[in-house]
């Protein structure tokens, strides 16, 4: 249980941001690569840079936030689709990644994180193991609970929640009305950010070593979550916990198949199956919100 | 509409709002010219005109959203200018889009209060306070005499009448005095426009000063106390309800001159 929970709690941070991202009506394709970025970061100031590891993970805070920022103000500016902006951003950030680290390591890894000032209480924070009922859970999961709660809580009970709605949902009736739709897209983009440098921090700090190709990937599969868990593509409908509950399947289904014994093959299958199923059930919710009589 | 003379006149008996000879033009383009009328409180100003008038561009220099190339706005007598749809709104200026209203797959409460929530507590506990929402909401719709089963559910359920209405509702509770109402009865049924055009009523009973642009004479002249009409972006007239019937609107509406040309034009040829 602890092990797919495991699973499913650094995907589920990732989701849940995403969720949101995809509520306020965008994607973001580079936030799987994000996270590497972060953890890549983290190990880079912290080992070659020989700096405290908090000072290393607040450095990796600061430049999440850039290119979040970065993200929401091209989307919001130009006014193109979120996939394209965040595909080019994508890109950039996977050849950086493996650019810089080669130039700082000679190899496309950073290793030795253990030994930097401050591990230690990292490690407690971040990557440390809590037993619970006699059952060992990595903290992730407590993280992941944490970052669900605010989620769900922002969503469904202010009024900036109620602006990502809106804005998802007609973004020029929305800003007819007085909601700043601007700002709440590139905060947006902003949290996906945030999540991606805390899911790259706990990566770094439990593995010790960063590869410099972490992450990439798993941007498609943090939206197959979101989707599972009841967002619409389009934009203006879903859920924070629906996200959560998402990526619970997907840790579920992934060491289900190992647990059963059957070939890590059919994964991808058993993925797409939920995802098709799941698109088909928004389809009627949105059919029932939208057709109205007349 | 016999009850005019009992409201009450704005003081100095300025109009509440009053256009003198606007005009705006996209770059070589005249859009409009020469446009002038009023809308006094507690009155109807219907805004007639086909297609490509220019009465979305009239909206959008009434709310904010053009600045007029020409001529005046005058709020109380006193000349305006808005450089954004918020600058008009705080104005007291609301315009309700015939389409942008609401945002459908959101609950009613919640496109009530959009973009002006409530909030509650302190600091970073401040929330939206769903609780005033929803009672207010109820509350307004009820005093429209809107009867709505569940402020829950979503506005994409509810007929386009009973999103007209909840927009306009909306308008009157956040201190609207001037509600711009864009084309609201065009996409519906007879009934459902009868509908709209009581609580267009309503809210003129209330005192507000209405807008309702259309190209509808049918629909304009019960519940209209003033109308200009425009053509291709210039007024062909301002009249009270006094000097003018529902037939002359329609004739002007139409262009009567083009109608009898067009009724030639498709008569089926004479006999050789």
């Amino acid at each position: 249980m602890a092990n797919w929970l495991d699973v499913a709690s650094v995907l589920g941070i990732m989701a849940v941001a995403v969720a949101l991202l995809m509520i306020g009506g965008h994607f973001d394709l580079s936030a799987g690569v994000m996270t590497g970025t972060t953890a890549l970061t983290v190990a880079v100031v912290a080992v070659e840079l020989q700096q405290n590891i908090w000072v290393a993970i607040a450095a990796a805070l600061v430049l999440a936030l850039g290119i979040g920022a970065f993200n929401g103000w091209l989307v919001t500016r130009t006014g193109l689709p979120s996939f394209i902006i965040t595909l080019g951003t994508f890109l950039m950030l996977q050849g950086l990644n493996l650019g810089l680290t080669k130039a700082f390591t000679g190899t496309v890894q950073v290793r030795g994180l253990a030994d930097a000032p401050g591990y230690h209480s990292a490690e407690l924070v971040l990557a440390s193991t809590v037993e619970v009922f006699g059952q060992p859970f990595r903290i992730a999961v407590l993280w992941w609970l944490l970052v669900t709660a605010l989620a769900a809580w922002v969503l469904l009970r202010t009024r900036f929640g109620n602006w990502v709605f809106a804005t998802g949902g007609d973004e020029v009736a929305s800003r007819n009305v007085g909601v700043p739709a601007r700002r709440t897209t590139i905060v947006l983009f902003m949290t996906t950010a945030t999540a991606a440098w805390l899911v790259g921090s706990i990566t770094a700090v439990r593995l010790t070593s960063v590869q410099a190709n972490t992450g990439t990937g798993q941007e498609l599969i943090y939206i197959v979550a979101a989707v599972i868990g009841g967002c619409l593509l389009t934009g203006g409908y879903g859920s924070a916990v629906g996200a959560a509950l998402g990526a619970l399947i997907f840790g579920m289904t992934q060491q289900g198949i190992v647990y059963l014994n059957w070939d890590a093959d059919w994964f991808y299958f058993f993925l797409g199956a939920m995802l098709l199923l799941a698109v088909l059930t928004n389809r009627l919710v949105r059919r029932y919100a939208e057709a109205a009589p007349r | 509409m016999s009850a005019a003379a009992d409201r009450p006149a704005v003081p100095g008996d300025a109009p509440l709002l009053e256009l003198r000879g606007i005009g705006k033009d996209f770059g070589s383009v005249i859009a409009l010219d020469g446009i002038s009328t009023s809308v006094r409180a507690g009155q109807v100003t219907c805004v007639l005109g086909d297609n490509g008038a220019g009465k979305s561009t009239l909206i959008k220099v009434l709310s904010g959203v053009h600045r007029p190339t020409r001529g005046q706005l005058l709020l109380d007598g006193e000349p305006v200018d808005f450089d954004a749809p918020r600058g008009a709104l705080d104005a007291g200026i609301a315009t309700v889009y015939q389409d942008l209203a609401m945002i459908p797959l959101m609950s009613i409460w919640r496109n009530f209060f959009l973009g002006s929530e409530p909030t509650t507590g302190w600091g970073p506990f401040r929330r939206f306070d769903r609780a005033t929402a929803k009672d207010v909401t109820r509350r307004e719709l009820a005093a429209m005499g809107i009867d709505i089963r569940d402020a829950d559910q979503p506005v994409g359920t509810l007929s386009g009448g009973e999103r007209q209405s909840v927009a306009i509702a909306r308008a009157v509770h956040f201190g609207a005095r001037v509600l711009i109402l864009d084309e609201p009865t065009s996409a519906l049924g007879v009934k459902q426009a009868a509908v709209v055009l009581r609580y267009i009523a309503q809210a003129r009973d209330q005192g507000l000063g209405v807008v309702f642009i259309t190209h509808n004479p049918h629909h304009a002249h019960p519940v209209g106390d003033r109308f200009l009409l425009l053509n291709r972006g210039r007024s062909l007239g301002d009249f009270a309800k006094a000097e003018v019937t529902r037939e002359q609107l329609t004739d002007m509406m139409a262009g009567g001159d083009e109608l009898s040309r067009l009724a030639e034009e498709l008569g089926r040829p004479g006999a050789p």
